[in-house]
């Protein structure tokens, strides 16, 4: 249970960003809140939700980004503060509306978009910067660099927000979102707003209500007058600082998570009295006057932020255009390659970046403690890749795909998405998947391979998605399917969750984000309304699920469908013990002298399944096995035997 | 309130493991503990595709004065708790110094790619020697072990706990750990907190 409603101002509490975020979000005053879940942004909605009841708020998991933040605004024109959040590449999803939204403007509550980036893509397709989009786009954004003012911030923002119109962003990344720190909780509000859709305003002979987001050149001015009220907000706000001495001979210039990691660097190289450090909250537009004062007086000035050289450029072209310097300072970061411009930074990249600059050399640990742990651990660590779950329905179905595929023998081939089925490009799921971009983008790519018969093609194609990735992006791909005739094999993944995010209830699952019960949207009723051939199988029964497959593939014709049913094992085991007893009879494993070649442990990969060395055949290592069964069913001479518990 | 001197500020621990053990439940349990006490905490953890069976470890940061960056620098770990051996000697191995103290449940869990022959588990005797090689002191906690002897391996994660207590190098008593963990847990409180007082116990015998 999130602790994120705590009524004790004072007290101190260990929060992930994200939960901080939503604590500010209350505090404000928030009364509705709306997102698809996205790592690593997941728990923003996750918390409040958990609180809905008792603050007497509105929280609910949306199909998708976009339609998040419609329904966000749509409370904000009503007069409820109102919150969308998402991970980076929701803001993508959401951004066509977000355009149109600066032009409206937003209502009489204030209204955040919150959106957390992902560097080094630890959980995600790609990685990206979304801090452009507020340039781009003309939208007030600000970045907290530690957990207390994840939560200030937020509940500031929502008064900026209101008092200017405007839509305002709150990025943050995963190393502030996910990771936990100390939070002094404030007072939560006691008064609730009562919902009016206003339709009246001073224009009225013009347009008939505020939100309409033409003419745009004017709407557009008038967004530039709200940045500017912006930027002399920004220039007081009590998210930027500098800590260090009055003449640095380097200056750091830094935002989010590179503030924490600047301030270890500089402490652990003991560089407080020479190293200056200018930390922004306010990142878009930016505090001119506030950063005038520093950037003059340090002769260097090293950029620290991840990913894009956001800072670093914007900074640079205001200094450009400033008439007080004789001479400008050495400028080092992304463009002089001291840091890098992609994935995540650490205190350690930050040490070497100001060790670099500075002619420094920086020794943590003896030279032959180095060297001897380094030559341990090529010689006694070996590697750790991912892998499904024990007892994940997703390696039974890609062992189905790999077998229905080759018995099909025209090389045909999987594309796929983002999820927890993502591990199919590797050995996890067999090197099933061939192509793997943003969510949905297997069955659209389908679309095109399917319709390519013309030219010669003939391989079948299989789109594989999760369930809530069907409802969040893959529908309009299927309609296109069915209306142009591709052919290809729509595999929906159907684990009841949203697995990879933590288990988010989906519009199939029949229950809301505040846990109360609600209509099922059956996947399969409106996959058969659309006219598609649909199946839905039992991953588990490999056999009916391969020779399923193979008859689909064999038929042809337009989109088809089948739907993989088979609760994600994290969530089914939360409820009930472990089905089956698993065991290998060690009198009929042969182990090496089987044709097999260890299909079980070296081919189907469950982490469940181990090699006994000594006595050369294989083994259930009882800690990790799930259960589930389904080794036994490929073990050719069935030596695994599961008996039902 | 006032927190109790720290040996060393900012005290840095290391929790490491495989995705699925209980690395974050620890380190939480633990984060909580301490902000009670009146220190500032700051954890960094793996999340996400590396929690499904891959290696995972949470970073705790605990001073008297401030907030630390969720990252320990390589090199600067304090304690290091391992909860699966090869996953210790890997943070050892980047993390480790001549004064870092190793708290170590001996039970091997197979990557796939042992099983699957691209790599080999080394000898599991050699390894807790290469542990003691890189480690100022070591204390072996077969929590595995112990906890299906009470009936599930998953009672290893307040064992753990339990040996981290009983070490003393963190400022944390059973008195303020206890409650924690009977609001953290929603199931088995009674068995996990046995667990959590064999684990004290077994400590206090097996320091060496």
């Amino acid at each position: 249970m999130s602790g994120i409603a705590i009524d004790a101002p004072g007290t101190s509490q260990l929060f992930i960003g994200n939960e901080a975020i939503a604590r500010g979000a209350l505090e404000a005053g928030v009364g509705f809140a709306a997102a698809y879940p996205g790592t690593p942004s997941s728990e923003i909605i996750g918390s409040l939700a958990q609180v809905a009841k008792e603050a007497g708020i509105y929280v609910e998991w949306s199909v998708n980004e976009i339609v998040a933040l419609e329904a966000a605004a749509g409370a904000s024109f009503a007069g409820i503060r109102a919150l969308a959040a998402m991970k980076q590449n929701g803001v993508n999803v959401a951004s066509d509306f977000l355009a149109n939204l600066v032009m409206s403007g937003t209502g009489r509550g204030g209204l955040l978009l919150i959106h957390c980036d992902d560097p080094s893509a630890i959980s995600s397709s790609n990685e990206q910067d979304t801090r452009p989009i507020a340039k781009w786009l003309d939208i007030p954004l600000v970045e907290p660099g530690d957990f207390q003012e994840a939560k200030d911030m937020t509940k500031w923002l929502f008064d900026l927000s209101e008092e200017l119109g405007t839509i305002c962003l709150l990025r943050s990344v995963t190393r502030i979102a996910h990771a936990r720190g100390n939070v002094k909780l404030g007072e939560l509000p006691k008064v609730k707003p009562k919902a009016y859709f206003d339709q009246t305003h001073d224009l009225k002979n013009v347009m008939p209500t505020k939100y309409i987001p033409v003419p745009s050149p004017v709407r557009h001015f008038f967004q530039h007058m709200k940045l500017n009220r912006a930027r002399e907000k920004f220039e007081i706000a009590p998210f930027n600082r500098y800590v260090g001495p009055q003449n640095p001979e380097l200056l750091l210039i830094t935002c989010g998570s590179c503030w924490l990691y600047s301030l270890d660097a500089v402490k652990a190289l003991k560089l407080e009295d020479r190293v200056g450090i200018l930390k922004l909250g306010t990142i878009w537009p930016l505090p001119e006057k506030f950063l005038e004062q520093y950037v003059t007086k340090a002769p260097k000035i090293l950029f620290v932020e991840e990913i894009d050289p956001f800072l670093e450029q914007s900074v640079m072209e205001l200094i450009a255009g400033l008439t007080s310097l004789d001479h400008y300072p050495v400028f080092y970061g992304k463009r002089s390659g001291h840091l890098n411009a992609y994935g995540e930074l650490n205190p350690d990249m930050v040490i070497k970046a100001i060790s670099n600059i500075l002619g420094l050399t920086y020794q943590p640990r003896p030279v032959e403690y180095s060297s001897q742990a380094e030559s341990f651990r090529k010689s006694h660590v070996p590697e750790r890749s991912m892998t499904f779950c024990p007892g994940c329905p997703h390696r039974a179905t890609f062992w189905a795909i790999k077998n229905a595929l080759k018995l099909d023998g025209r090389n045909g081939f999987v594309t796929g998405d983002i999820g927890c089925y993502s591990m199919a490009i590797g050995p996890a799921g067999f090197f099933q998947v061939r192509t793997m971009h943003c969510m949905g983008a297997g069955a659209g790519i389908a679309n095109g391979l399917g319709r390519l018969g013309q030219f010669g093609f003939d391989q079948p194609v299989l789109a594989v998605v999760g369930d809530s990735t069907f409802y969040h992006a893959t529908i309009p791909a299927l309609v296109n399917g069915i209306y142009n005739q591709s052919n290809f094999i729509l595999v929906i993944l159907d684990n009841s969750a949203t697995a990879m995010t933590g288990f988010q209830p989906h519009p199939g699952t029949g229950i809301t984000a505040m846990g109360e019960p609600t209509k099922v949207v059956s996947m399969e009723a409106l996959c058969r309304s659309l006219g598609a051939r649909v199946e839905v199988c039992d991953p588990f029964d490999l056999k009916a699920t391969t020779a399923t497959l193979l008859d689909m593939m064999t038929e042809g014709g337009g989109a088809k469908v089948i739907i993989m049913r088979r609760e994600c094992e994290l969530v089914r085991s939360k409820k009930q013990d472990a089905p089956y007893k698993v065991y290998v009879d060690q009198d009929k494993c042969i182990g090496e002298d089987c044709g097999c070649d260890r299909l079980c442990t070296r081919v189907f990969l469950c982490p469940g399944l181990v090699w006994d060395k000594k006595a050369g055949k294989s083994r259930i290592d009882e800690v990790i096995c799930a259960g589930c069964g389904v080794c036994a069913d490929i073990c050719p001479r069935g030596a695994i035997v599961k008996e039902a518990r | 309130m006032k927190p109790k001197r720290l040996s060393k500020d900012p005290l840095n621990l290391i929790i490491t493991g495989v995705g699925g053990q209980g690395n974050v439940m620890i380190s939480l349990i633990v984060g909580k503990a301490l902000v009670q006490a009146g220190y500032f905490v700051t954890i960094g953890e793996t999340y996400g595709a590396s929690q499904r069976g891959g290696p995972v470890m949470s970073h705790i940061r605990i001073s008297e004065h401030t907030q630390y960056s969720p990252f320990i620098p390589d090199g600067c770990a304090d304690i290091i708790l391992g909860m699966e051996p090869v996953e210790t000697l890997r943070m050892l191995s980047k993390y480790g110094n001549p004064n870092v103290v190793t708290i170590i449940n001996p039970r091997p869990i197979y990557s796939i790619d042992v099983t699957g022959g691209q790599a080999s588990y080394p000898d599991l005797n050699e390894l807790m020697s290469v542990v003691r090689k890189l480690s100022a002191k070591v204390w072996v906690i077969n929590a595995t072990e112990e906890a299906q002897k009470m009936g599930s391996a998953m009672f290893a994660n307040s064992f753990l706990i339990g040996a981290l207590v009983a070490s003393k190098i963190l400022p944390l008593k059973r008195e303020s750990v206890e409650p924690v963990l009977r609001e953290t847990f929603s199931r088995e409180i009674d068995a996990n907190i046995l667990a959590f007082n064999k684990g004290m116990e077994l400590t206090k015998l097996s320091a060496t």
